[in-house]
């Protein structure tokens, strides 16, 4: 075959930002915005644990958060990494359905990779979406009360998430969106380290086994203080 | 093949039936009886093409040559399985024995939109070529035969390398792939290639020039369930799609 090319080496695409028109490149981008999702949810459910230290330490982390401007940054980072996820992983989810248009009279699955969490990432990651806008118009956009830290007017948060969890079906439902984070992440995090080549066979079953416990364990640090405000 | 034996089996068969790429298929139901428990599936489906020829219909069309599990030819669908249910086994190598009398048995063409059908069971897995011509090649110096044994190559090294070596371009990746993705393929022949001193020169424009190539054909994103990997005759692991993914990481930004 060499002899089509003539030449040594053949040349391959260089490096530019058309490695994001591969499907390897592109599945780099999914991973690496799936895993900065992580350290967000990560930072979000260590700032949420001042819920149990009280009304005025949350509220004041809360202020501090919101009144710099960095939070703006912050905030439009976040969109963009969700946005490029969400999108990208739609794109490739559309490609994969069009790569067999005839499909199989039977077909049976028996992948080690194959269980409930990989074949319903597509739905557990479009409900996650319905939950983000929905947590978004409960707290940050949800009810504002005022109140008073050590002399500084501030927006009583803890209040609205009290109210919030007070109420069973709020609870009910914010559980029920957490199962199916844990869902997303069980096969999304140890994927993410396939996919950038991380994954190895001397790593690999420690890889495997961090990631379950990562997504097991932060939705259910959420869950455990979902109920813990419920019980206030 | 007519020495009846009381062992001897009814099968019920539904094979995908389609004259050519251009017209419409469809599933059709045969019944073979006197199926041996000791044929090979392949020397089924001759008895089954005897049996059509003798009844003047076009016999069943697949592809098969080796017959011994070496070529990577044959292909086959099977009650859902690529190469059915055996694992590690090429369909050529499985055997009637792996049934009961009375069994149905489905079988299909392997299903992607890279390897359109060619007639019944026979696909077109040429993009496979395509993908090799790409970059699944070393560049070898004319001149006398260096000597074997002139590069130290560490055992745990050429294992690797002779594990990926096994890929025999059957596309049972593809088609277990929900999403007909070729990422076992192609890692197979990257790493089989890029991890001995002799794949060296190329290693970088290879892995980018056959990925490249890869979605050039239409074939699926890989979304890790393993599915290929089980379905691999040659019990190919997925670890060479992350290490695919690692190198072709290190190419992109290196060079
Ligand atoms: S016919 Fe050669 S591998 Fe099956």
């Amino acid at each position: 075959m060499s002899s089509e090319t003539g030449d040594a080496a053949p040349s391959g695409p260089k490096f530019s930002f058309l490695i994001l028109q591969t499907s390897v490149g592109r599945k780099y981008l999914v991973a690496i915005t799936g895993l900065l999702s992580c350290g967000f949810l990560l930072g979000h459910l260590a700032g949420n644990l001042l819920l149990l230290m009280g009304p005025d330490s949350f509220n004041s982390y809360a202020h501090k958060l919101t009144s710099t401007s960095l939070i703006y940054v912050a905030e439009a980072i976040l969109g963009v990494i969700f946005l490029v996820h969400l999108g990208l992983a739609l794109k490739l989810n559309w490609e994969n359905k069009m790569a067999r248009p005839q499909k199989y009279v039977k077909k049976k699955t028996f992948g080690p990779g194959e269980n409930i969490f990989s074949s319903t990432m597509p739905y557990t990651g479009i409900a996650i979406l319905v939950f983000l806008v929905l947590h978004l118009t409960q707290f940050k956009f949800g009810s504002v009360y005022m109140t008073q830290v050590e002399g500084v007017e501030m927006r009583d948060v803890y209040r609205t998430v009290i109210e919030f969890f007070k109420n069973i079906w709020s609870l009910v439902w914010y559980c029920v969106a957490m199962s199916l984070l844990a869902m997303h992440l069980a096969h999304g995090v140890q994927s993410s380290f396939q996919s950038l080549g991380i994954r190895s066979k001397q790593i690999g079953q420690w890889l495997k086994c961090g990631s379950r416990i990562f997504a097991f364990g932060v939705p259910a640090g959420f869950i455990f203080l979902s109920i813990w405000c419920h019980l206030q | 093949m007519n020495n009846s034996n009381k062992n001897n089996m009814t099968i019920h068969l539904k094979v995908w039936r389609q004259a050519s790429n251009k017209e419409k298929g469809k599933m059709e139901s045969y019944t073979l009886s006197d199926v041996s428990p000791d044929m090979s599936f392949l020397e089924m489906l001759d008895q089954l093409n005897l049996k059509l020829m003798k009844e003047k219909i076009e016999p069943v069309s697949f592809d098969h040559d080796c017959r011994e599990g070496i070529c990577g030819m044959c292909s086959l669908m099977i009650n859902g399985h690529a190469h059915g249910p055996q694992l590690l086994t090429t369909t050529c190598q499985l055997h009637m024995r792996e049934y009961k009398d009375g069994d149905e048995i489905v079988i299909e063409p392997w299903r992607s939109r890279a390897f359109p059908v060619v007639k019944d069971l026979v696909v077109d897995r040429s993009a496979f070529d395509k993908i090799m011509a790409a970059g699944g090649f070393v560049s070898v110096n004319t001149g006398s035969a260096p000597d074997a044994n002139g590069t130290a190559i560490a055992k745990v090294v050429a294992d690797e390398a002779m594990d990926a070596a096994q890929c025999i371009g059957c596309g049972a990746c593809v088609a277990a792939c929900e999403n007909g993705s070729a990422m076992l393929f192609v890692a197979a022949k990257v790493s089989q290639l890029s991890l001995l001193p002799q794949g060296q020169p190329e290693a970088a424009s290879r892995v980018k020039s056959m990925v490249a190539k890869m979605d050039e054909m239409g074939f699926g994103n890989c979304t890790n369930h393993s599915e290929c990997m089980a379905a691999c005759p040659k019990g190919i692991s997925v670890e060479h799609i992350a290490r695919m993914n690692r190198d072709f990481l290190k190419s992109s930004l290196l060079q």
